[in-house]
């Protein structure tokens, strides 16, 4: 009976040995894929548990880790609430968003930058800590850009993006409305469901990051791109005469645009008087001349159909029609047809200029530092690509001042700097009461250490560039002041 | 085969020393998992380390010293092993009851102790294992009798889906724990006698010899009518368990491996023909599938398992920093989950090798058993242990369905635990006669005819 007996213990070690690769692969192999998984809790109750790291801006914590009595040893704060709830995210027993979601082994401590960290608490048997992470943002210019879309009112939904354009670094993000993240955090979990529901539910989206995932058509300042790709060509700069006039005829259409009732002149006008004055006929027809190729390549070097923030999830990519016909073509010039963009994706466009044509890759994450402050990694600017040559930059910075100084943007004006800036509404669809007021600027002319996009959702604005400069100017500029005056 | 014995001059040692040896390595594990636990969870020494240690102590020396008196050839590594898993799940099950306030960990000593008692009685009683075979018949009719027990009204107790319970007065048995080893017995004994007839008579069938029914016959029926009731009392897990051990037995008696194909293909029948029939079985399949289509119903406890066992990873969290008590029946079924997200891979690849280590020597005691009824135990024993353990750590890692039956030596479960001490004091009887010098039976009456020629080889 030997032989079967041997058989067995052959069989016996197949056995065996089966279940110990399937622990391996269970329990290595598997084992994150596992710990992401939306039902799992303990890795969420361990990070409760833990001090998490902080999220700074400049000194000050917009997330801190504070000791509480109950189950959970610490209790997530956030001290600005509404301010900052769009960039900090939250982080709930049930789901994390933003910097704490995207940055969360950082802040929990499991990033492999923390390793010796980690190894110390261990030997030391000391709980373990998080490292921090500090942030790109600019309190100051938050601050203004949240106040700003606070002061016109709850109904309104807009957003704020700030950058610095030399580094790309992003100074202020606001998105409104806006909610308190320290409720989605609490520890009364019956709550936190009671208070996601209630935000989910609603219509005006308060959890939603307009600045990113927002895109509505930039209408007017689209023009920068249109203006951009033209003086691109070598056929024009600022003072250039371009196509203007009261109305034009759209190709293959018996539709006439006009401009609103802005002089445009009778014939041909130099451009700096039509983006002064925000003029849809010449924008249409230098669109229309471009074609929709050199269209296409000139949004996508500034950004469109593409995404580039990579500190926070959701960034909606903003499109240019590519292939569109040719009175499509001409109606993307001024920011309208099938051209979507979100506020972040403007603020980059005018960026752009402002750096002398290259466009860097906005980042929100400045610092990494280890429970002890020690900086664990500095995010290094990147430039993506070049926008346009800088003597291209050169005269739409030029023509920008103009718009401040002379024409739809005088909102935007701070007295002693030199401001460039760009108004827009538009529309979609044929419901005029829907229209966006859009605002973009950079500050100051001759070295800009700002550049701003404000847009503002369901303002109640009539369709006109005068009166989305009128809404959304003073935020920019109080946010250009702020960043100005540090 | 005892000539063979003989001529080599080739002598089992004792090893009683390294037994000791051993021992006192798997009271280091039982007793340091205990302080863990207490350091873990609590963050001090438990109060009582001095008098759980010591009766850890006592029952281990208690067994070795049994073993040395009346096995002294027994194999040295089964005891140490068993006392270390023994020693390792009262201190898992003890690092449960601290997060669930029960009191399971205590009692489990008790059935230990009772367990302990049970095989030194073993090895008392029972000085040769070939006095089981007169036992036979007693032996399965007492195996149905019992897995009849929890079918019975009034006694019988139905438990989270499983009739396989009774109630006595104050105390619940699992009386398919213990049929389990008198199943074993019961098919050695018949299978010794019959093999041959098994195996040689009878006719040829689609390139199987199938063997006549008066010989296959009765052990046919004992085993349909285990496995009926099983299926009855919905115990998959035992029905599996019963199933491959007929199996391998039969194959192991007969020496044919048609069986293994005839089996495995019955077993293929059956278990399609269950899944088509019983929902409950559907069900567990569904679970293994995707535990997580059903996470707050029926794929929790295994879905929970999966994630502690992630959690824990390679190294574990380290008693008391995990989780476990998020898993349903941590303490019983799915202690497994418990060790790998404490312990981690580490941990569960230890317990996994103890249990290898268990079942391999437990065959090669049947290797080098000198009487075919003691091979067929072991190798029975050996087996079944093997079984049991793939069925419900597999279950638990979602190698294969999960099949309720407890983790042997490691769960909380008094009959359970107490019938695999009974188990290994069986396979130390059979090592103990099989490693044992043969009796020097030639010199007292062939001496005289050759002594010239032979010299007489001292055995001790």
């Amino acid at each position: 009976m030997n032989k079967p007996i041997r058989t067995m213990a052959i069989f016996c070690m197949l056995l065996f040995l089966g279940l110990m690769a399937n622990a391996t692969y269970l329990q290595y192999i598997q084992a994150d894929e596992l710990s992401e998984s939306q039902y799992n809790r303990r890795v969420i109750v361990e990070s409760f548990s833990r001090e998490r790291g902080a999220i700074l801006v400049g000194r000050d914590p917009v997330a801190e880790s504070r000791p509480s009595d109950d189950e959970y040893k610490f209790q997530r704060t956030y001290p600005q609430p509404l301010r900052y709830a769009h960039v900090t995210g939250w982080f709930s027993y049930f789901s994390q968003a933003g910097v704490e979601r995207t940055q969360n082994d950082v802040l929990s401590g499991e990033d492999d930058r923390l390793f010796v960290t980690r190894l110390l608490d261990m030997v030391s048997n000391s709980s373990p800590q998080g490292g921090s992470v500090e942030l790109t943002l600019s309190q100051a210019a938050q601050v203004a850009a949240y106040d700003g879309l606070a002061a016109l009112g709850e109904n309104v939904q807009g957003a704020v993006v700030a950058l610095e354009p030399s580094t790309g670094k992003v100074l202020a993000m606001v998105s409104s409305p806006s909610f308190d993240p320290n409720r989605l955090a609490s520890h009364d979990l019956g709550a936190v469901q009671d208070v996601d529901q209630e935000l989910n539910t609603r219509e005006d989206e308060p959890k939603l990051n307009r600045a990113i995932s927002t895109t509505l058509p930039p209408g007017s300042t689209f023009k920068l791109v249109t203006a951009a790709a033209a003086i691109e060509t070598g056929n024009y700069d600022a003072d250039a005469l371009v196509p203007g006039g009261p109305t034009y005829q759209l190709p293959q259409s018996t539709v006439k645009i006009g401009n609103g009732g802005r002089s445009c002149g009778t014939d041909r006008i130099p451009m700096i008087q039509a983006l002064e004055q925000s003029c849809n006929t010449t924008f249409l027809a230098l669109a229309e001349e471009l074609g929709n190729e050199k269209m296409t390549e000139q949004a996508e070097k500034f950004g469109f159909n593409a995404t580039s923030l990579e500190d926070l999830a959701g960034q909606a990519p903003s499109k240019y029609p590519e292939g569109a016909n040719e009175p499509n073509t001409a109606l993307t010039g001024i920011g309208q047809f099938d051209v979507t963009a979100t506020p972040l994706q403007m603020a980059m466009v005018v960026s752009a200029i402002a750096n002398d044509g290259d466009l860097m890759r906005p980042y929100l994450v400045d610092e990494v530092r280890s429970p002890d402050l020690d900086t664990l990694d500095k995010t290094e600017p990147e430039r993506i690509r070049e926008a346009m040559s800088s003597s291209t930059a050169f005269e739409l910075k030029k023509m920008l001042v103009s718009v401040v100084a002379n024409g739809t943007g005088t909102p935007a004006a701070i007295p002693g700097v030199d401001v460039g800036g760009k108004t827009g509404t538009a529309e979609s669809g044929s419901d005029q009461r829907t229209n966006y007021a859009w605002f973009v600027s950079l500050a100051p002319a001759d070295d800009p250490q700002v550049a701003v996009a404000v847009m503002i959702q369901n303002a109640g604005v009539p369709n006109d560039d005068i009166a989305g400069g009128r809404l959304a100017g003073p935020i920019a500029k109080s946010v250009m002041e702020a960043v100005i005056d540090q | 085969m005892s000539q063979q014995h003989g001529f080599l001059g080739f002598v089992h040692r004792q090893r009683r020393g390294a037994e000791l040896f051993l021992l006192i390595l798997a009271l280091l594990v039982g007793i340091g998992a205990y302080v863990a636990v207490g350091l873990g969870v609590e963050g001090t020494v438990p109060a009582n380390i001095i008098g759980y240690g010591g009766w850890l102590a006592v029952l281990v020396v208690g067994c070795h010293v049994t073993v040395r008196i009346v096995a002294p050839y027994a194999d040295p590594v089964l005891l140490p092993v068993v006392a270390a898993l023994n020693g390792l799940g009262l201190a898992v099950i003890h690092r449960l009851d601290l997060a669930g306030d029960s009191t399971f960990a205590q009692q489990q000593l008790v059935w230990m102790t009772i367990g302990v008692l049970l095989f030194v009685a073993t090895l008392v009683f029972l000085r040769d294992h070939r006095v089981l075979q007169r036992f036979t018949y007693t032996s399965g009719l007492t195996a149905i009798v019992l897995l009849v027990m929890p079918m019975m009204p009034f006694i019988g107790v139905e438990k989270n889906g499983a009739r396989i319970w009774v109630n006595l007065g104050p105390i619940g048995l699992q009386p398919g724990e213990i049929a389990k080893v008198l199943l074993v017995i019961a098919f050695a004994g018949y299978l010794v006698l019959h093999r041959d007839a098994l195996a040689l008579a009878g006719r040829r069938l689609l390139f199987v010899d199938l063997p006549r029914g008066r010989d296959l016959g009765p052990i046919l029926a004992m085993w349909l009518v285990s496995l009926g009731i099983l299926v009855f009392q919905r115990d998959l897990g035992s029905s599996l368990l019963f199933f491959g051990l007929f199996l391998v037995m039969l194959y192991v008696a007969t020496e044919r491996p048609g069986w293994l194909v005839v089996g495995g293909t019955l077993f293929l029948a059956g278990a399609f023909l269950g899944y088509q029939a019983f929902s409950h079985v559907q069900t567990r399949v569904n679970i293994w599938i995707d535990p997580f289509d059903d996470f707050f119903g029926q794929g929790n406890q295994i879905a929970e398992s999966l994630f502690g066992m992630a959690w824990g990873g390679l190294l574990g969290r380290g008693f008391g920093q995990g989780s476990p008590d998020r898993i349903p029946f941590a303490e019983t079924d799915f202690i497994m989950g418990a060790i790998g997200e404490e312990l981690g891979l580490t941990g569960v690849m230890a317990v996994v090798l103890l249990y290898g280590i268990i079942v391999e020597r437990g065959l090669r005691v049947a290797l080098v058993c000198r009487d075919g009824f003691g091979k067929l135990v072991a190798t029975g024993l050996a087996v079944v242990l093997a079984i049991q353990v793939f069925v419900v750590i597999g279950g638990v890692t979602k190698l294969i369905p999960l099949t309720g039956l407890t983790t042997p030596f490691l769960s909380y479960g008094g009959s359970s635990l107490v019938a695999n001490w009974v188990i290994i004091a069986l396979l130390l009887r059979i090592s103990d006669q099989a490693r044992r010098p043969v009796p020097d039976l030639s010199s007292a009456s062939d001496a005289d005819a050759d002594s010239e020629s032979t010299q007489v080889v001292n055995l001790r």
